[in-house]
């Protein structure tokens, strides 16, 4: 068995038993009502979460796609407010800033070859000083396009509602699956977080792929901020704070090595279903604060680093012993 | 037919001329050894050819046609592969990633894992390798990932394979397993050069030797009709131009014991020895690189400490478990690369040679500035470093003048026991005289001395005894009139055993 699947496996394993005790005690977990929900109510989570899992895969971190969110949710309700664009020419000049916004912190990373986490920590403030400006106060989203947008749904069997927004998060798992296993560029961001001097040896595009991750991380942001802003059905900017750290939390949980080079972004989708779960677990019992969810990831976030940490000892030691 | 020709390369960085005027040749179908210790120009020279770095001067012509490769890729697409000792692949990549990463085979714009898979295999089954290529590559040992680094450099280059330390992380039969590799290339026509401080494979393997030293090219000759001896001396040279150093030091007869260290050693790094150092002796390690003389400093001063053995002097028994603790009973240690272990470049003269006697009193207690001022004047006039000023950056002075800050550090703590290994690597020949002269005069005054050094001259223009070590191993003891370049040499060579 490939050791670096371990933490995939460990988590899958950790999510079925979590849904098996949820079940045991609430056997309405099973319904496809709660499986819609879990998908609609993390679904902005999810799509930032794919961003996010390339960037630490490529060994880096981008703190500042909270701020992006939220900056996009206002940015969306302050355009249709004062204008007349439709909606779709919105969100298409949006994705467009946000990729541009990646990318800017990217080309800045790469040139001044500057820590990830300073830039993109600029870049967190930036995105949400320019979110204040426009607007302080929440803007709500009146367009009726909008409404539609909130009420698509697919019926499941068992009246769960799989969700537009939902189904958009799966998409682009799917589409992050492909780009991580199945494009030169996800080699290369995995050779990149292995170690940037193996992979320039290789013959790995540092710069390219160092602008392109984060562009891409922008993008995820962007449609986050999109699909956020159809969830609430408002812009505001004081929305999404901390939600940076809640998508490297589900990356983690997912058994993506913080460090880069190992993960899947199958297992953050995992990541992220897991931290639904324990919130929907909270919301059925009713009498446990939502405090709990808090308490449970980080606990979960100690045993996968702890994991971790292992493994990389383990194969350590192994290598060790080829060596003697 | 001479594959790829080098002439007068010239590579220098400040402060050093890493290369001067070098030349070389390959044939086609030749493995051809790159020799020279630390410092000869090997690596530089080979950065030279993968495009690591640019030359200053000089012609390489591959095929007949002149090349000025501006990166390894580029290297690469003119035929030139390299495998380097280790970071070679990315572990966490797998096998078929790794082989056939910048050329995956594609099917609707994706990578198709079907063909790259069939592709993997076919690469390996060339080598009679049958892998799972689906694996992490970090699950293979460090040979078959070496085998596999040299089967993707020869599928994408195909002209030359530059193999630079390839064997320093196997076992006996690991080497084997690549050597079998390396010799069905010379069969199919590559230039293979080969470059290694192991002298046993070196002459296993290789048809042609070509020696640098000093940045400059010294001999090529012919593997099966070199004396070992011989190509001793071209490494190790016989530089010292200064007339008066090359006279012994004068028989000061035995000295009163200081230290001893007995069945001293460190698993998998320097085998255990014996040593008695004398009160204001000077004793040199002599041996070629890899034989254990930078290991047996480390493990004296803690820095990567014994595993066996005890250390004692008068008072009772050492801890040299750390480098704080070995700095406590006295001693001191100039390490071989003064960039990484000596001199912190951005920091000042004066805060370079101050750093010891403030890390001792600990950071609660500053030394006073104008102390601090006083001792480093003092120092860089004692030692003639040549500065503007003791406020300079370190690393703007020649080698020759950071190696007397680094110096100059350890004289401020006044140690009894002083460790230097590779005291005058580097730098030019009058610094170099002043360094021996210095070393002459802290004798004078008492101090101990282990003095590592690769040019044998300098040994026995310094050192009391002289320790050969060969294979990890401490195999002989020289002592007065025995010490000379020539029994050194032979005791090197094995010709003498200890």
């Amino acid at each position: 068995m490939n050791s670096r699947a371990l933490p995939l496996y460990v988590t899958i394993a950790i999510f079925l038993i979590g849904w098996v005790i949820c079940w045991l005690q609430f056997p309405n977990m099973l319904s496809t009502r709660v499986i819609g929900n879990l998908l609609t109510d993390n679904a902005y989570l999810g799509i930032v979460a794919v961003g996010m899992t390339l960037v630490i895969l490529s060994g880096g971190i981008d703190l500042s796609v909270g701020s992006v969110i939220a900056f996009s949710g206002v940015f969306i309700a302050v355009v249709l407010r004062d204008t007349d664009l439709h909606p779709l020419v919105v969100f298409a000049v949006l994705l467009g800033l946000t990729t541009a916004y990646g990318a800017a912190m990217g080309w800045l990373i790469d040139r001044l070859a500057m820590p990830a986490f300073i830039v993109t920590l600029a870049g967190m403030f930036l995105a949400r000083g320019a979110a204040y400006l426009l607007s302080i106060e929440s803007v709500p989203i009146t367009h009726e396009f909008y409404q539609s947008l909130t009420s698509a749904y697919w019926l499941m069997p068992g009246k769960g509602r799989l969700t537009l927004i939902g189904v958009l998060m799966l998409a682009t798992f799917a589409i992050g699956i492909v780009v991580a296993h199945k494009t030169r560029f996800g080699a290369s961001v995995y050779a990149l977080g292995g170690g940037e001097a193996t992979a320039r040896l290789m013959g790995v595009r540092q710069g390219r792929t160092t602008v392109l991750v984060y562009a891409f991380s922008g993008l995820m942001s962007g449609l986050a901020g999109i699909v956020f802003s159809v969830y609430t059905g408002s812009g505001y900017s004081l929305a999404t704070v901390g939600t940076e750290l809640t998508a490297i939390a589900a990356v983690v949980i997912g058994g993506t090595l913080l460090t880069g080079g190992a993960g899947y972004m199958f297992g953050t989708l995992i990541g992220v279903l897991t931290m639904g779960l324990i919130q929907t677990y909270i919301v059925f019992d009713g009498s446990l604060s939502s405090w709990w969810t808090r308490i449970v990831i980080g606990l979960l976030l100690l045993v996968f680093i702890l994991l971790q940490k292992g493994l990389v000892k383990l194969s350590e030691a192994r290598l060790a012993g080829g060596q003697a | 037919m001479t594959l790829l020709s080098i002439r007068a390369l010239t590579k220098t960085f400040p402060g050093t001329k890493a290369l001067d005027g070098v030349n070389f040749d390959l044939r086609a179908g030749e493995v051809h050894a790159l020799l020279g210790e630390n410092g000869a120009g090997k690596s530089t020279l080979i950065k030279c050819l993968t495009g690591a770095y640019q030359r200053d001067a000089g012609v390489i012509t591959l095929d007949g046609v002149a090349i000025a490769p501006r990166s390894t890729v580029e290297a690469q697409d003119l035929g030139i592969g390299t495998v380097y000792q280790e970071v070679n692949l990315a572990p966490n990549l797998t096998v078929a990633q790794n082989l056939l990463f910048g050329r995956e085979p594609k099917r609707f714009g994706l990578i198709s894992s079907r063909a790259m898979r069939g592709e993997a295999k076919a690469i390996l089954a060339q080598y009679g390798l049958d892998l799972n290529v689906d694996r992490d590559l970090g699950s293979y040992s460090v040979a078959i990932r070496q085998i596999i680094a040299i089967a993707r450099a020869v599928s994408l280059s195909g002209k030359v394979l530059i193999l630079d330390e390839p064997t320093a992380s196997l076992d006996a039969s690991e080497v084997r397993m690549v050597f079998d590799v390396v010799r069905s290339l010379r069969a199919r026509g590559l230039g293979i050069v080969f470059v290694s401080h192991f002298l046993d494979q070196v002459f296993d393997l290789t048809d042609r030797v070509t020696v640098l030293r000093n940045g400059q090219y010294v001999t090529t000759e012919d593997t099966a009709r070199l004396n070992r001896v011989r190509l001793i001396e071209h490494m190790l040279g016989r530089t010292l131009e200064d007339q008066v150093l090359h006279s012994r030091p004068a028989d000061r007869g035995p000295r009163p014991e200081m230290l001893q260290f007995q069945g001293f050693g460190r698993r998998g790094a320097v085998e255990p020895f014996d040593l008695t150092v004398g009160e204001g002796e000077v004793i040199g390690l002599a041996g070629l690189l890899g034989s254990g003389r930078s290991e047996s400093a480390e493990a004296l001063f803690g820095l990567k400490p014994a595993t066996s053995g005890e250390a004692k002097d008068k008072t009772g028994k050492l801890d040299l478990t750390s480098p704080s603790r070995a700095i406590a009973a006295g001693f001191g240690f100039a390490p071989e690369d003064r960039k990484t272990g000596g001199i912190i470049a951005d920091l000042s003269i004066r805060e370079n040679i101050i750093l010891g006697l403030q890390a001792r009193r600990g950071w609660a207690r500053p030394i006073p500035r104008a102390e601090q001022n006083r001792i480093a004047d003092d120092y860089i006039k004692r030692l003639d470093i040549r500065t503007s000023g003791r406020e300079k950056r370190i690393g703007e002075l020649s080698g020759g003048n950071q190696q007397k800050a680094v110096l100059a550090r350890w004289l401020a703590m006044n140690p009894r026991f002083l460790i230097l290994d590779e005291p005058t690597r580097g730098i030019d020949v009058g610094a170099h005289a002043e360094i021996l002269h210095l070393i002459h005069e802290l004798v004078a005054k008492g101090m101990s001395l282990l003095v590592i050094s690769s040019e044998l001259d300098e040994l026995v223009a310094v050192a009391d005894r002289v320790i050969v070590l060969r294979d990890r191993r401490h195999i002989a003891e020289l002592k007065g009139d025995e010490v000379s370049g020539e029994r050194i040499m032979r005791a090197i060579a094995g010709a003498e055993g200890g």
